[in-house]
Parts: C-alpha cells; structure tokens; sequence
C-alpha cells in the first residue's frame, strides 16, 4: 500500500510547487518573459518620451509619472505576493512558500526606493517640495522599512524553516500598511493625488497618457515576474546546494 | 528630442536613476543565478564520480 502511494506519479500542482520540478519547467518561462519584457520597455519608453503630450497643468513632468505609478504599484503588488506566500508557509508550510517570500522581499525594497526617489522628483517641480511627512509618502517609506527588516530577519537565522515561520507572520503583521497606503489619500489630507485610473466611472486622464502608463506599468509587472523566477530558483539552487555542503562535512574523511 | 521644459532636469534625473537602480538590479539577480548555478553544478560533478565508486 505504502509502496503504491511513493510511485503514484506527481499531480500537476505537485508538479508545479515541487521545488525540483519548479527548476525544471520554470526555465522555459525566462526567456519568454525577457523577450516581452524587453518589447514592452521599447514600446512604453517609445510612447513616455516621444509619442506621449504634456499635461495641460504639470506640463512635461507628466512623464515622471510613466516610471513612478509603475514603481509604487510594484512595491505593494510584491508584498501582496510575499503576503499571500507567508499564508501559504503558515497554513500549508510549503517550501515554495518561502523560497517565495525570500525571493521577493529584495525587489520589493528595490521597487520602493525607485517609487519614492521618483516620486520625490516628480514633486518637486509639481508641488515645491522633495518630501512631505503626508500620509502616502510616510506610509511609502514605512514600506521601505518593513522590507528592509524582513530582509535583515532573513540573514539573521541559519534555520531556514525557523525564519520562515517568523518572517511569514511578521509579513502579515505589516500587510496592514498595504491598505494604509492605498487609503491613505482618502483618509487624511495630503499633496499626494487621489487615485486616477482605477476609480468609479472610468481612468480621469486622456488615453493619450493613459496608454503610456498602462504599457509601462505591463512591463515593470513583467520585469518583477522575471526577477522573482530568477531569485526564486536560486533560491531553490542555494538551498540544494548548502544540504550538499552538509551532507559532504558529515561524510566520513572529508 | 523632444522639449521637456523648465524641469528638464528632474525628468531626466528621474529616468537616468530608475534606469541605472533596475539595470544593477538585474545586473545582481543575473550575476547571483549563475553564480549559484556554477558551484550546485561543480558540487553535483564532484558527487558523481564518488556515486560511481
């Protein structure tokens, strides 16, 4: 019976979050993603710089926007991925989960500091001023933090499945900044423009600027689903590759 | 080229950064994969002979 249950082959979701198969079929994805990604850079840069009219009120400095919307947009989509991957270690504790949420946690802080350095650019000429402590932008930069100390609680345990379950359940904790974020130009009173795309009654800008940035914004998403495949199987490799190293120190005359 | 007006400056700042930060970005994530890659595939090489031994 047993030995019937260990040759049943592999279902398709075993297949897919098996960390050995993942190495397998996620290697045919990376090329394809580069080469989208790489066509949607062209066309979204072709479109921001050249193709694109100033805004009748901000002028040319609409064109910050093409890099910051995308950037702040995947600074909260990648702790949405690390949230939805620390349940997924808590309640399945399924190493994929974690190697996951390992894989992301770097990109998310990368994605952040481009959001607010863009978003500071872009507030200058716009508003008078680099920063404002205003409920999105402190809100932003409590983001910023909260990767960075997920990164750090990463590094600080050898135990790879200890860390997994702390850092999983202090990323849940800080998914309560997500909807800050989001709300935060609603709830207080802020420099910072309400929502403009997604809202009731349709995107409150031009297609002529709407197209630029939703281009854009397809290919940061598909940069982060490329860097997070590549980080996520070197993560799988590291790990491989650090139980080979144990393996070999425990074998007798090495 | 096109006219990017008074605030040229910071537009071009704003592009030039985020250029530069998600070049080292894929840069580093590249670099890390491969670097990873070559020592689990040295490791698997130097395993197999003892296997076959």
């Amino acid at each position: 019976m047993a030995n019937t249950e260990t040759a049943r082959p592999l279902r398709w979701h075993e297949r897919l979050a098996h960390p050995g198969q993942f190495l397998a079929w996620s290697r045919h994805l990376l090329w394809p993603l580069a080469l989208l990604g790489a066509l949607l850079f062209a066309w979204g840069l072709w479109l921001s710089l050249f193709a694109s009219p100033d805004d009748y009120q901000m002028g040319a400095t609409v064109r910050i926007m093409y890099i910051h919307v995308p950037n702040a947009w995947l600074s909260q989509l990648t702790y949405g991925v690390m949230a939805v991957s620390a349940i997924g270690t808590l309640v399945w504790r399924h190493p994929m989960a974690d190697v996951s949420m390992k894989a992301a946690a770097p990109l998310g802080a990368v994605f952040t500091v481009l959001a607010l350095f863009t978003g500071a650019l872009w507030g200058r000429p716009t508003w008078g001023t680099f920063w404002e402590w205003d409920g999105r932008m402190t809100s932003t930069l409590v983001l910023l933090f909260i990767y960075l100390g997920l990164i750090a609680l990463w590094q600080a345990f050898d135990d790879k499945l200890r860390a997994a379950r702390l850092v999983a359940v202090v990323t849940l904790v800080g998914a309560i900044n997500i909807p800050v974020i989001k709300f935060s130009v609603d709830w207080w009173n802020t420099l910072h423009q309400p929502a403009s795309v997604f809202v009731e009654g349709g995107p409150r800008m031009p297609m002529s600027i709407l197209m630029p940035l939703l281009v854009m914004t397809g290919a940061f998403t598909v940069l982060f689903l490329l860097l997070h495949t590549v980080s996520m199987r070197t993560e799988v490799m590291a790990r491989k590759l650090s139980a080979l190293e144990r393996r070999r120190a425990l074998e007798p005359g090495k | 080229m096109i006219d990017l007006g008074p605030h040229a400056l910071y537009i071009v700042f704003a592009y030039l950064g985020v250029f530069a930060v998600t070049l080292a970005l894929v840069f580093g994530v590249a670099l890390n994969a491969h670097t990873k890659r070559r020592r689990l595939a040295k490791m698997e090489a130097a395993r197999k002979p003892e296997a076959g031994a």
